[in-house]
């Protein structure tokens, strides 16, 4: 029995020592069971987020365990809290820190949409300054609610082509708002 | 009429405009060119001993002349009594006497009703927003400015 062309006469040569599958499926795998999580947190979504990350619920059973407080560190960029237009330069700076390939959760009503602020200091949701990966509405989302979104994001990553990356800077700039 | 109300109103006879004490809350309104030397007499008269400003802020009365009304909250730490002392401040000459020199804790309240109100202390020593940024134009607080007037650093427009 000579090893065929054809993938299936491969397979049935080697069933006991190899199995076959794409580079893109492997990386995807790979990818989306070892998120590391930059939590970029600045309201009472926090609070929802300890629990998220805390033994009762632990985000730890989906491989997104370790918060890395350093951006370049991080491929998971999850937004918790409203985002008021003095902070939004610096989630953008951020974000642009972070080494690709990289994914952006917004966590939470205010981040979703603004929330109930529609007023002149917060960022009707963060996807004006940002791609956004996955949105999970709730004022504050149920740690459920978050997994949910987790898991589907993972679906997104699976299914995800080497070709995507890089995605490249953040779209907008600090424009000058200096008076002339 | 309550006892605080009484002491300043016999101190200070003309400068007091009206005085209420609803809910138990004595509070009396001032002009607004005495503010500093009532206020100085409040905290350093032994009877008062006013030696903490509580809560600075204001309000906007579109409408209404005087438009803004900067309300100062008093506390004794050591006579354990509170006083309300309000001024009434124009739209066209929007400013008053800084009180920082009496409490430092004025200086951070002053500069957040300057940031969001627009009215300027005279005498305060660094006078510049502390809430938003610098770019901003305007003063968001004041019943003028437009609900929906965005100002973003990044990003579109609105």
């Amino acid at each position: 029995m000579g090893i065929g062309t054809d993938r299936k006469s491969i397979e049935t040569a080697l069933s006991e020592s190899v199995i076959l599958t794409q580079v893109d499926k492997v990386i995807g795998w790979g990818r989306k069971y070892s998120f590391f999580l930059y939590p970029f947190i600045t309201a009472c979504c926090g609070m929802e987020f300890m629990s998220v990350a805390g033994p009762r619920y632990d985000i730890d059973r989906f491989g997104a365990a370790l918060p890395r407080f350093s951006p370049r560190q991080a491929d998971l960029l999850i937004v918790v809290g409203t985002i008021s237009h003095k902070q939004a330069p610096i989630l953008t700076k951020v974000y642009n820190q972070m080494t690709e390939p990289k994914w952006v959760f917004a966590y939470g009503a205010c981040v979703v949409s603004g929330g109930m602020y529609d007023n002149y200091s917060t960022v009707q949701g963060i996807d004006t300054i940002l791609p956004v990966d996955i949105y999970v509405p709730g004022c504050p989302p149920r740690p459920e609610m978050v997994f949910e979104g987790l898991m589907k994001l993972q679906d997104v990553v699976q299914q995800e082509r080497a070709a995507k990356w890089p995605r490249g800077e953040a779209p907008y700039k600090k424009r000058s708002l200096e008076k002339p | 009429m309550g006892k605080l109300i009484d002491m300043v109103r016999q101190k200070f006879p003309e400068a007091v405009l009206s005085s209420h004490e609803d809910f138990g809350d004595e509070t009396v309104t001032v002009q607004k060119e005495r503010i500093v030397e009532i206020m100085k007499w409040l905290r350093d008269n032994e009877e008062t001993a006013f030696n903490m400003l509580m809560d600075f802020t204001a309000v906007d009365y579109l409408g209404k002349e005087p438009r803004f009304e900067v309300v100062y909250h008093l506390y004794s730490v050591t006579l354990n009594h509170r006083f309300r002392v309000k001024a009434g401040v124009e739209e066209k000459d929007p400013t008053i006497n800084s009180v920082v020199p009496l409490w430092r804790a004025a200086d951070w309240l002053e500069r957040e009703v300057w940031d969001l109100y627009g009215i300027v202390f005279m005498g305060h020593p660094n006078l510049k927003r502390i809430l938003l940024y610098e770019e901003f134009e305007g003063h968001p607080l004041r019943k003028d400015y437009p609900i929906n007037k965005r100002q973003p650093l990044i990003g579109p427009d609105n």
